[in-house]
């Protein structure tokens, strides 16, 4: 009896993969529900613009949040709710950036999925595909120079993204300099609604990283185990100076390119094979069978963070907007070099 | 001792890097080799790993750039020719000028753009494309006419927290020299009367303000005393100066190497018939280069571009009405 409960003890290191598989957990259903509101908001004509929605690459996002330090450097894209918020980022925050408050990240100056705080190190996107990678390499780049060591620069990418020229000149540049970039790469099977072989015609985008001379990690990215151990060893391998980490995960958008889109270009086929698995699910069925929480658990936090949630809304609601006439409409910041003539002045 | 245009720039790098540890320069072939131009000559040397040769990647070169200034890096980017910023052009008019306006964290780069034309250089070493970069929000555009702007308004271009287009002039870099250095300069922002007048203003910048001079020289002979405005900064632009000296002389003339459709010349006329068409004795008129590709044969060069002849021809037609 003694005996088996001696065997029954978890090692260390299970007990460490099950504290990190239960946070990653938290993010990705976090973001899922935090998703499932903006879509809600969306269709309520609550939201300026349109919603991006990351339904289906939450493991693969939050792998990548919870692999890094605060200390890093993060350029998140538009399908990153959770590793957004496995960075640190609030609800409140994502929440101020898609009602356009003014006490928001951006100001109003800017919405939705295009928000951060650089001085944090958590860059905000541009939404020119491919632009923020060498960004990120200057950051990394800029660290080495001011003698900071152990820093590690991750940003998220499609694969319809792969086909830009900005993507090539910074995974070029982030070799050449030996930068610790992490590039995920979520292969999620369409750029809006094109095909992947209308973008590319290698057999695997990993392929691509032997060309550049970086190192390759291929993931099944449906699989929350899979992603925390392939994300995280890319991330280990960038920190210990092993240069720039190219992480390919496969998957399927299981959403429209944003809420207006109904995709119903996506082929069936691809949603009944096993690219098309909920990562959620996946994640919960692991999560039972390890015995690490049970029906009863999971239906708990899914009620707390519906509450979380809801409040959050609720009070960024009764934000103030941005003001008009409080803005100061200068996009310089030497104030005594603005251009201002009695034409602008005046309108 | 005399000192080039160009040696003023290297000189103002020179001295960024000395004063400031947070400078870096970098661009293609500027290490060990000193720059295409010899901008960045044995640089390399005196400021060991913080002159660096990039790849040929003008997006992925700003990109950088951006990132190292959110680290409070102050880079330095020489462009090999103003005409290949183009390549990255998306880094520095949608991530570089933007940033300070999305988050309230500036953005201070340098970007070096030898620009403008030269014998021979033809459609694609000739470009002058300060205009492109001032009609977006965002951005500083430099266009120094004198071997003491290039030097002191490098360094404030360094100093400043925002993202500067320097448009050095790569037919002013040997042929422009000075006794010596600056010691005090104008600031950004503020033009300068190049030459006194009562007649007619031309108003002009970076290179052309030389063949304005030029002509001003020709037709004082014939009793003409011509102003010119160097607009030192295209943005800002010190329209101030402007209207005052279109308030002394009554008559404009804009002169700009750059192509005719919108830009800088446009700009001013527009202003200057909006605020101060009282001012006007005459329409106001705009000399540019003609709306073709710049070519590659002196000949057509000659002719392609504002040349002092072709100022003087203008200017006689304004002060004959
Ligand atoms: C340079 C550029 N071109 C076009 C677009 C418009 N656009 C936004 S998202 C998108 C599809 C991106 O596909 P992918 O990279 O596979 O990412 P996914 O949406 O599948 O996550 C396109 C074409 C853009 N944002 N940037
Ligand atoms: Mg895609």
């Amino acid at each position: 009896m003694l005996q088996t409960v001696l065997d029954a003890k978890p090692s260390e290191e299970t007990i460490a993969a099950r504290d990190t598989t239960l946070a990653a957990y938290h993010f990705m259903l976090r973001a899922r529900q935090l998703d499932d509101k903006f879509a809600a908001l969306y269709r309520a004509g609550k939201i300026h613009g349109g919603v991006f929605l990351g339904r289906g690459q939450e493991a693969l996002s939050a792998a990548v949040g919870v692999s890094l330090k605060k200390t890093d450097v993060f350029a998140p894209l538009i399908r990153d709710a959770a590793g957004r918020l496995a960075f640190g980022e609030t609800i409140e925050d994502a929440v101020r950036n898609y009602l356009g408050s003014a006490l928001g990240p951006m100001r109003g100056r800017d919405g939705n999925v295009h928000r951060g705080k650089p001085l944090e190190g958590y860059f905000p996107m541009i939404s020119h595909l491919g632009a923020m990678i060498s960004v990120v390499n200057g950051a990394l780049f800029a660290r080495r120079m001011k003698g900071i060591t152990g820093t590690v620069g991750a940003t998220c990418l499609g694969d319809g993204a792969t086909s830009t020229g900005a993507f090539h000149e910074a995974l070029n540049q982030a070799a050449v300099e030996q930068l610790p970039l992490v590039l995920i790469l979520a292969d999620n099977q369409y750029a809006y609604s094109t095909p992947t072989s209308r973008q590319f015609v290698c057999a695997d985008l990993a392929d691509k990283a032997a060309g550049y001379g970086v190192a390759a990690h291929s993931v099944d990215g449906t699989d929350l185990a899979a992603c925390l151990k392939t994300v995280g060893a890319a991330v280990g391998g960038a920190r210990a100076g092993e240069g720039p980490q190219l992480v390919v995960a496969k998957l399927l958008r299981l959403c429209g390119h944003g809420e207006h889109d109904d995709s119903n270009y996506v082929d069936p086929k691809l949603k009944n094979s096993p690219l098309g698995r909920d990562c959620l699910k996946v994640a919960e069925e692991l999560l039972v069978r390890e015995k690490w929480a049970d029906a009863a658990d999971l239906a708990r936090w899914r009620h707390e963070i519906t509450g979380e949630i809801e409040e959050a809304v609720a009070r960024v609601r009764r934000e103030p907007a941005p003001d008009p006439y409080d803005e100061k409409w200068l996009a310089i910041s030497s104030q005594h070099l603005t251009d201002l003539h009695d034409d602008d002045a005046g309108s | 001792m005399s000192i080039t245009y160009l040696e003023a720039i290297r000189e103002a790098q020179a001295r960024a890097l000395r004063d400031d540890p947070r400078v870096f320069i970098y661009g293609q072939d500027v290490g060990a080799f000193g720059g295409a131009f010899k901008a960045t000559k044995n640089l390399a040397k005196e400021f060991p790993g913080r002159v660096l040769d990039s790849p040929i990647s003008e997006d992925a070169m700003v990109g950088m750039a951006v990132g190292a200034a959110i680290e409070g890096l102050r880079p330095i980017i020489e462009m090999q020719f103003a005409d290949f910023s183009i390549v990255g052009f998306n880094q520095i008019v949608n991530q570089a000028a933007t940033l300070f306006w999305r988050t309230n964290v500036p953005c201070p780069i340098t970007l070096r753009l030898p620009f403008g034309g030269t014998e021979g250089g033809g459609p694609f070493h000739s470009q002058s494309i300060e205009s492109i970069y001032a009609h977006y929000p965002g951005l500083v555009v430099l266009t120094p006419a004198t071997v003491e702007d290039a030097y002191s308004m490098l360094l404030e271009a360094v100093a400043i927290d925002d993202p500067v287009i320097f448009c050095e002039h790569k037919f002013l870099y040997y042929h422009l020299k000075a006794e010596k250095l600056p010691s005090e300069a104008l600031p950004i922002g503020k033009a300068r009367i190049a030459r006194e007048g009562r007649d007619l203003t031309v108003v002009a910048y970076s290179a052309m303000v030389h063949e304005a001079l030029e002509a001003a020289a020709e037709l004082a002979g014939e009793g003409w005393e011509i102003e010119i405005v160097d607009l030192r900064s295209v943005k800002p632009l010190d329209t101030d100066t402007v209207m005052a000296s279109v308030a002394r002389t009554g008559r404009l003339l804009c002169v700009g190497e750059a192509w005719p459709w919108g830009g800088v010349t446009a700009e001013i006329i527009a202003r200057v018939a909006s605020e101060g068409f009282g001012l006007l004795d005459v329409p106001p008129q705009r000399l540019n280069a003609k709306d073709t590709p710049v070519p590659y044969h002196p000949n057509l060069w000659m002719a392609h571009r504002p040349t002092a002849r072709a100022i003087a021809v203008a200017a006689r037609k304004i002060l004959r009405r």
